[in-house]
């Protein structure tokens, strides 16, 4: 498989709508992420954000366009192209009835590891996200916090090149917050992409070197964070997005 | 090959923490088949050993319906009760509204001489034929007053029926002995000698019967040889409610997504699930025999007989619990909610178990039902079951039923393909 490109990500003239629905959610949508980002997708409630992320990581099909990861087109793939990017959803993704290290020895292997990576990789992840003592119990007694954790372990446990992760960090505390951003960075230092799409901005702020806001499926602005922040004197993600954007957030 | 081995035991790890699941599959048939084996064998029971009690009584007294009852209590089959002949009808009736008595028969007061008389009539025209001469020749018979037959409401048509043959049958015996009774005397002017009367009277002809079997296999039906193999069926396909369910929680669940999002086709998860689930229907089929074999008789049930042919058997349970596992994966994937599986999976295996001939014997069913019956994967699984169990057959005896099995379980597979294709899950 093609991993040599720099580009993580590289959509071109992407136009799609859901089956049944005439509107064109995007028309000749088009964006770069390069290898090694930590890309932050943000944008009002029905922006379009979850199916951009569906659509690279080839959960909805679509016709018109192309999408390339890593040089892949993802359009018509097979399966083989999903080994190269992790999935972390907003909704636990996950069988509650197991274990963490039940569900890291199911999922690992639909990755296409083997028992011995499985292993190894599941000690290390456990390690970094404070998850040793509990990898026994079943998911479905842990906190929300700890479920996240384990919902994160899960999508990275085959070492993707990029990382989908939608909204990561909902209904969790502030130290299991910053858990997982420490964990996402020190990822990223390995060599992973990072996508991420959130409505919490601090937390965005935290994590991402690059930002592309998008509205009504178009692109407002892409580029780097603390570029954006001083070319529009503002202080902040937040007070950035509601510039740019115009307005408040949708249906709050 | 690991990632199929990963899913099975992801599976069985989900489907051994499903209390309620497992308690459905397995503690709701072997309840069912103890409770209506247990209803089916006291029935057999009634009607077969032990004696029906029937009040007699006898408001006539005489020789003839003395031979009547007498007959009655040679057929065998009913607890002869007797009742004062001055009893009036309302305190016999009463007597059987308030007594465990289903049955209470009354013969009429004239009964013996009426019959007495109409046998020497039939006897002297008997003679008259014969060119010899009879007084009571030129006579008209008498009408006998009818012999009146009280039965509770509770007993079935059929059975009242063999009930009404068998009466018939003992007062047939006794005319035909007081014509032939009457007929010796006027020929040789003194009665019939006891052992004559035996040689004329007594049935020459026996009738032997038999099980229908296929290969002289001396397999005795009984309650546990039809209700074993037809409760095991039923939980086959019970797994509806545990299989189909995971399938829709599966669905609905983020599990899912993520599943779509890695490098491995979800055919794989269908895979395991129909594995795990052969499984299921395995175990299934063994404690339910295992209790036929080794329960039934430490609680007064007769044993299921497992001489049949043990090779024919396994392969009959395998069709049968991949049909049923495939009903059910089907069932999952058609279904949008956990509730659609569940409910639609229950009463479809209920209609299903009674167009099939589970709940009624396919006989019984009217010719409407016939085309539907063999729509019904649980008829054909039923029908096998039964070609082993009561007649005795071989494989190649129930390759007729197996091969309609496996071809409904491929429509059930393909459908489910199919639909999750149309659904883009796959």
């Amino acid at each position: 498989m093609e991993l040599m490109d720099p580009l993580a990500i590289n959509i071109k003239n992407l136009s799609f709508n859901y089956p049944g629905n005439p509107t064109q959610l995007f028309t000749n949508f088009n964006i770069k992420i390069t290898a090694g980002e930590r890309f932050g997708l943000f944008g009002p409630n029905g922006a379009g954000k979850t199916t951009l992320m569906n659509l690279m990581t080839g959960l909805l099909s679509f016709h018109i366009g192309s999408i390339q990861l890593f040089g892949n087109e993802i359009k018509n793939h097979n399966k083989s192209i999903n080994n190269l990017f992790g999935l972390i959803p907003q909704d636990l993704s996950l069988y509650q009835e197991l274990s963490s290290l039940e569900n890291l020895e199911f999922f690992g292997a639909w990755s296409g590891l083997h028992k011995q990576q499985i292993k190894s990789q599941a000690i290390k992840l456990f390690d970094s996200l404070g998850l040793t003592k509990l990898q026994h119990i079943p998911v479905h007694k842990l906190s929300s916090g700890m479920k996240r954790k384990v919902n994160l372990a899960i999508g990275v446990i085959h070492n993707p090149k990029i990382l989908f992760l939608d909204e990561p960090t909902v209904g969790v505390d502030v130290q299991t917050r910053l858990t997982i951003i420490d964990f996402l960075k020190d990822l990223n230092k390995n060599g992973t992409t990072l996508i991420y799409t959130s409505h919490q901005l601090v937390e965005a702020e935290r994590l991402c070197k690059s930002v592309a806001l998008i509205d009504e499926g178009k692109i407002i602005v892409h580029d780097d964070l603390s570029r954006l922040l001083s070319q529009h004197g503002k202080g902040g993600l937040e007070e950035l997005f509601l510039n740019l954007t115009g307005k408040d957030y949708r249906n709050q | 090959m690991y990632k199929l081995w990963a899913t099975l035991i992801k599976d069985v790890r989900i489907l051994m923490r499903d209390a309620v699941g497992i308690i459905l599959m397995f503690g709701m048939p072997i309840i069912l088949v103890l409770i209506v084996t247990s209803i089916q064998n006291s029935t057999f029971e009634l009607a077969y050993k032990n004696q029906v009690s029937l009040l007699v009584c006898d408001r006539d007294t005489g020789e003839v319906s003395a031979e009547f009852i007498r007959a009655i209590d040679k057929i065998g089959l009913f607890k002869m009760l007797p009742v004062s002949k001055a009893e009036p009808l309302k305190k016999f009736v009463h007597q059987m509204h308030s007594g465990n008595e289903l049955l209470g028969i009354i013969i009429p007061s004239d009964f013996s001489s009426k019959i007495d008389t109409n046998s020497k009539i039939a006897a002297d025209k008997a003679l008259n034929s014969f060119g010899l001469k009879g007084k009571w020749a030129h006579m008209s018979e008498r009408e006998v007053g009818p012999v009146i037959l009280y039965y509770q409401p509770i007993l079935e048509v059929s059975y009242r029926q063999s009930i009404n043959s068998a009466l018939y049958s003992a007062l047939q015996l006794v005319e035909s002995k007081q014509i032939i009774k009457k007929l010796y005397f006027s020929i040789n002017q003194k009665p019939i000698p006891e052992n004559i009367e035996n040689e004329l009277l007594n049935n020459k002809i026996s009738i032997n019967e038999y099980p229908l079997s296929l290969h002289n296999n001396e397999i005795i039906p009984n309650a546990s040889q039809h209700n074993v193999p037809a409760w095991t069926i039923f939980a086959m396909f019970f797994v509806v409610i545990s299989l189909g369910g995971s399938i829709v929680r599966e669905k609905l669940s983020g599990s899912f997504i993520r599943l779509k999002a890695l490098p491995t086709n979800y055919l794989l998860a269908l895979i395991s699930k129909q594995i795990t689930y052969l499984g299921v229907t395995m175990a299934q089929a063994i404690v339910i025999f295992t209790m036929g074999v080794c329960l039934f008789p430490l609680i007064g049930l007769p044993a299921l007989n497992l001489n049949v042919d043990i090779p024919a058997l396994i392969i009959v349970s395998l069709v049968c619990g991949w049909c049923a596992v495939s009903y059910a994966i089907c069932i999952g994937v058609l279904a949008q909610t956990q509730e659609q599986a569940n409910g639609f999976g229950a009463v479809s295996i209920v209609i299903l178990a009674a167009v099939g001939g589970l709940m009624v014997p396919s006989f019984f069913m009217p010719n409407s039902f016939r085309i539907p019956m063999k729509l019904s994967p649980l008829h054909w699984c039923l029908e096998a079951y039964y070609k082993l169990f009561l007649e005795g057959g071989k494989l190649i005896d129930v390759m007729g039923y197996v091969l309609p099995l496996l071809l409904i379980a491929v429509c059930f597979q393909v459908i489910a393909v199919i639909s999750l294709k149309v659904k883009k899950l796959i």
